[in-house]
Parts: C-alpha cells; sequence; structure tokens
C-alpha cells in the first residue's frame, strides 16, 4: 500500500544540532535552550517577525519545519487544502502552562495562554504556508512511528492530503526533540520509502 | 468504504449522568450553567457549567489515586461500555482520549516536580483510564483545542476504517479550574452573563465541564441506529486566536464530510453548531453555513446548556445529535433571541420534532482548526 508515498525530506533539531535529511548543518552547543533556538532562526536566515512572539514549542516546531521545507517542498505543486500537519508529542504545553499559571498570580498573560495548547505550532506553521489541510495533534509517550505512519499513509492514499508534514515536537524545560518529515506522493532527489522502520532510523539519528 | 456504527453513547454533565438523562434535562431546557462566586478560580463571579459537590462526591466514590478528570472518563466509559456488548479488553478494540488540558488544575495546588509533570501528562490519565477497564492497547490521546472530541471521533473512524481496530471507545473530558477560567477572561472571551449564541446580544462564552463517550464499531450487530457517515478537519491558516474571516475553512470542513456521507444540503436534517456565543465565532460559523448552502437547515448551539466543555464538547454535542436523530428531536438555543450575525441562519429557538435522516456537526478551535462530522440514521 505504501510503495508510492515518500519521505521526501526530513529535520531533526536535537542535543543543539540540526540536521537536514540525515546530515548535521548546523550546531550551537551550550547555549539556553531560548538562545539556542534564536541562533537557529538566525541560521534560517528567514525575516519572520512572528517568530518572536511564539513560545519555546512553537519556535522549535515553526524552526523545524522552515528548515524541512527549505530547498525541499515546492509549495506550487498543491493547493492549501491538499497539505496538512499532524504532529505529536508527550508533555503537550506543559513548559508554557507553568510560565502561563506564574503569570496568574499577578495579571494572567493572554499572549502567554494561547500557547498552552499544542496544536498552536500547527496553527503557527499553517499561517506561514497558508496550509489548510488536514490537521491533528496527538500525545504519545514516545515518538510512536507505527502510528504515524499508518495515520498519515491513510490521509494520503485515501486522497484526503497529496502532502504532509507529519512528527514529534517535545519540549519541556531542559529536554527537547523535534523531528519532522516530508511526505508526498512522488520520489524526489533525497526520497525514501514511507515506513515505520525508516522513520525510526531518521528519528535516531 | 467500512461502515462506522455507533453501539452506545453516554454524556456525563452537571445536569445528568447518561445520555437519556441529558436528553430528558434538555427537553425540558434546564441548563447546567450558574452563578459561581469561588475565589479559588476568580475574584470574580462567573457563569460556568461545574460540577455541584453532590455529583463531585458520586463520582469520587472511585478510588482516590484518580483525579477528577480521571473520574469524569471512567464514569463516562463507564456507562457506554454498560449499554454494549463490545468488550474493551478485546484485541481489537482501542481506547481514544480526548482533552485540552487534562490534570492541569494539578499545577494550581501541587508542588512543581518532575513527579508531578509526569502526573499532569494526558499520558498517565490514559494509561490509568485503560488499566481502570482492561484495553489491552496503548491509548491514543487527542489534545487539539475545541475540536479535540471531533478529532478523536473522525480518529476512531478512521483507526477502523483502515482495518487496525474492529471497535472504538472515544472519551473525552475536561474540568475547569483557575488556570483555564483566567486564561479565557484575559481574552475578553468570557460573557457576564449566560451565553446567547448567535444574538445580537452575544459578548463571549461560559465554560463548562463533563464528560462525554461514544463507542464505535465496523460491525453491525453492535449498531444503535446511528453511523458516522463523514468527518473531516480544515486549518483556517489565518489566526492562532481568531477564527477565519470568510468561514471558507470550516467550510471545506463541511463540503468534504458531506461528500463523504454522499448527502447533499437538503438531506440534512439540523446542524449542531459549534456556537461559542463569541462575536467572531459564530460570524464565522454564519458564514460558513451560507457558503455549504445550508442557511436554511434548522441549526442550534448546546453551549447555552453546557457552557464550552472544551475537549468534551464535540463529544458532549455529537451525542446529543445522535439522540436527536433517534428521537427525531432537534433542542433549541438556550440564550437565543435575535439574530445577530451578518449572513442568515435558521437557529432553532423552541424544541422542534421532525422525521429527521442526517445531521451535521461542527466546531472550530483556537489554532484555527475546524471540523465537521456528520451522523445518519441506519
Amino acid at each position: 500500500m505504501s510503495n508510492s508515498i515518500y519521505i521526501t525530506s526530513s529535520c531533526i533539531i536535537s542535543n543543539h544540532i540540526v540536521y537536514k535529511n540525515g546530515q548535521p548543518i548546523f550546531e550551537n552547543k551550550g547555549l539556553a535552550i531560548s538562545d539556542f533556538l534564536v541562533s537557529v532562526y538566525r541560521y534560517l536566515n528567514n525575516q519572520y517577525p512572528k517568530f518572536h512572539k511564539m513560545d519555546n514549542l512553537s519556535k522549535l516546531g515553526w524552526l523545524a519545519c522552515e528548515l524541512l521545507l527549505q530547498n525541499s517542498f515546492d509549495a506550487a505543486k498543491y493547493k492549501p487544502e491538499e497539505t496538512g500537519i499532524v504532529l505529536s508529542n508527550k508533555n503537550s504545553s506543559l513548559d508554557t502552562d507553568t510560565r502561563y499559571l506564574q503569570t496568574t498570580n499577578e495579571i494572567p498573560s493572554p499572549a502567554l495562554f494561547v500557547y498552552t495548547l499544542p496544536n498552536i505550532m500547527i496553527g503557527e506553521i499553517a499561517i506561514t504556508h497558508g496550509f489548510k489541510g488536514e490537521n491533528a495533534f496527538f500525545i504519545f509517550d514516545e515518538f510512536d512511528a507505527a502510528f504515524v505512519q499508518q495515520y498519515v499513509n491513510n490521509l494520503l492514499n485515501c486522497n484526503i492530503l497529496q502532502c504532509c508534514i507529519c512528527g514529534w515536537v517535545e519540549l519541556l524545560n531542559n529536554e527537547y526533540k523535534a523531528a519532522l518529515f516530508l511526505i508526498e506522493k512522488n520520489k524526489s532527489a533525497n526520497s525514501i520509502i514511507f515506513t515505520k522502520e525508516n522513520l525510526i532510523k531518521i528519528y535516531q539519528v | 468504504m467500512t461502515d462506522i456504527f455507533i453501539s452506545s453513547d453516554n454524556i456525563f454533565s452537571p445536569i445528568g449522568e447518561t445520555t437519556a438523562e441529558n436528553f430528558e434535562q434538555l427537553k425540558k431546557n434546564v441548563s447546567g450553567i450558574q452563578l459561581h462566586d469561588n475565589r479559588r478560580m476568580s475574584e470574580q463571579t462567573f457563569y460556568a457549567a461545574l460540577f455541584d459537590e453532590k455529583k463531585e462526591n458520586s463520582i469520587s466514590q472511585l478510588q482516590n489515586c484518580y483525579t477528577k478528570f480521571e473520574k469524569l472518563l471512567i464514569a463516562s466509559i463507564t456507562d457506554a461500555l454498560a449499554h454494549t456488548s463490545i468488550q474493551p479488553t478485546d484485541d481489537k478494540t482501542v481506547l481514544i482520549i480526548s482533552s485540552t488540558k487534562g490534570n492541569i488544575s494539578l499545577l494550581e495546588t501541587e508542588a512543581h516536580s518532575n513527579e508531578l509533570y509526569q502526573r499532569i501528562s494526558l499520558n498517565s490519565s490514559a494509561k490509568i483510564v485503560a488499566n481502570h477497564f482492561g484495553f489491552i492497547h496503548q491509548p491514543v490521546i487527542v489534545s487539539n483545542a475545541c475540536i479535540s472530541g471531533m478529532l478523536a471521533i473522525i480518529t476512531g473512524m478512521r483507526l477502523i476504517q483502515t482495518g487496525q481496530y474492529k471497535h472504538a471507545v472515544v472519551a473525552g473530558a475536561d474540568v475547569i479550574s483557575k488556570f483555564i477560567l483566567s486564561g479565557f477572561q484575559s481574552f475578553q472571551a468570557i460573557s457576564a452573563a449566560i451565553c446567547k449564541p448567535f444574538d445580537a446580544a452575544r459578548d463571549g462564552i461560559n465554560l463548562g465541564e463533563g464528560a462525554s463517550t461514544v463507542v464505535l464499531s465496523s460491525d453491525e450487530k453492535f449498531s444503535s441506529g446511528i453511523k458516522v457517515t463523514g468527518g473531516s478537519v480544515s486549518n483556517d491558516a489565518n489566526h492562532i486566536s481568531g477564527p477565519s474571516r470568510t468561514g471558507e475553512e470550516l467550510y471545506l470542513a463541511i463540503n468534504k464530510a458531506m461528500q463523504m456521507a454522499n448527502v447533499k444540503t437538503n438531506d440534512i436534517g439540523f446542524i449542531s453548531a459549534h456556537g461559542t456565543a463569541t462575536v467572531y465565532n459564530d460570524e464565522m460559523e454564519a458564514k460558513a453555513i451560507n457558503l455549504a448552502g445550508l442557511q436554511t437547515v434548522p441549526l442550534n448551539s448546546l453551549k447555552g446548556y453546557y457552557g464550552h466543555t472544551l475537549g468534551a464538547a464535540g463529544l458532549i454535542e455529537a451525542v446529543v445529535s445522535i439522540q436527536s436523530l433517534k428521537e427525531n428531536t432537534v433542542m433549541p438555543t438556550a440564550g437565543f433571541k435575535n439574530l445577530g450575525v451578518t449572513q442568515p441562519v435558521n437557529i432553532c429557538s423552541s424544541l422542534f420534532q421532525s422525521p429527521l435522516h442526517h445531521c451535521l456537526k461542527t466546531a472550530s478551535g483556537f489554532g484555527g482548526c475546524n471540523a465537521a462530522m456528520v451522523f445518519s440514521k441506519q
């Protein structure tokens, strides 16, 4: 069933290293997470002022997505509703939840409250690229490659989507990992078949 | 495509502990929304649909190691399972949990530690609930803002259609505490009175708590007479906390769900809208309904009865819709008097009975997400 669906790009951000299609492309050790994320933003060299108002979880997911798509995605191939986003993590938005709760002792911050939902990062990515297709956020103890592969495979096989960004974006205190995959129906230069095994192989870089 | 049958369901809310109890209360126009003066939650008084102490005690007979959120889920699933012979211990049954904030209230009362963070995780609650009933597989957890409940049903439908499972127990719950209330207050999104969906004087939401469950199956022998015939999700790609200006994206989801269900506009007997009673949500929905050509179809919002129950809302409202199909009875929109959206929509202002075959359920939420589903009589 899945032999006509491909992983056409991948991006991992982990341990203060960014990997694109399995190759390290940026490293900046020793920084606090928020500073590291800003350094990745500078490396990306895209002016996107909304980045600075995002919480750390959204910044991580948004950066991973920008790097996933950079030089690897032809937006003109798809209608807005043909591209979807299926993400997952372990601790939802807990990193920002604790920050928001601190503000409730004085003046609750609406700017933080809006980020107390994990799917807000899907919204940020959708806004940046105009993606209007299916979107979903799931919570798992750890990256569930089998579930993600089956769920996304079904969306593409049923022609609900033609293209999907999927993966894992987790961040809590000092622990984080982003692993995003671009899933399409056509082969490209670096593409590999969309299987659970290939997702795990890339995830474990 | 595989037919998906509704086998049984439950609503566990401040106005009733079963679907039948809830439906009887709605027929009597009973709302769960009351004025609360609770300084732990808010310095100002507020309207919300919350469990009273008596109800809290009835659910707290469950083990003390369960949180209120988990007790609500367990109470709702227990009743839903009592009305079907589908077994949670069946290898072909999956548990799907929907919530926006789960155990977040523990952050307000407990000392922060890694152990607490682990306890708050939706994974912990899902495991506790799965173990309580003996589900074999790891539960699937959906947390996608205010469409979570509907997305959980759609996920269940897909997991059955792909043949991974035969049955899905889909349950959602949310509990209201200072965390959630203060956030919506900070957005100026809470009405100072009981909410008025689609009304000219609407000025915001009331929050509500509750749980709800639907049990889905691919096997007709478990059917209660209603099928899930269509479901679709879209994103506005416009704003993280405000809805689309055109309603075009919710319309996309409605259109796809109706295509999947193979129904035309005049097949839809009624629409159960999201209808939060914020100025922008209801206006956007009215636009989407018009784009879909459904402006003459009777439409209700149940937020005046339950408040906005967040991760449970899509499930609670779907279950009321399913019961409406079964009883050919459409509920009114509590709080509605005068139409206050720029596009014509046919708001139900009083209960009516009519032969019904299909209904459309919609929801939208933060992050720009929209969901639409069609439920049909067999």
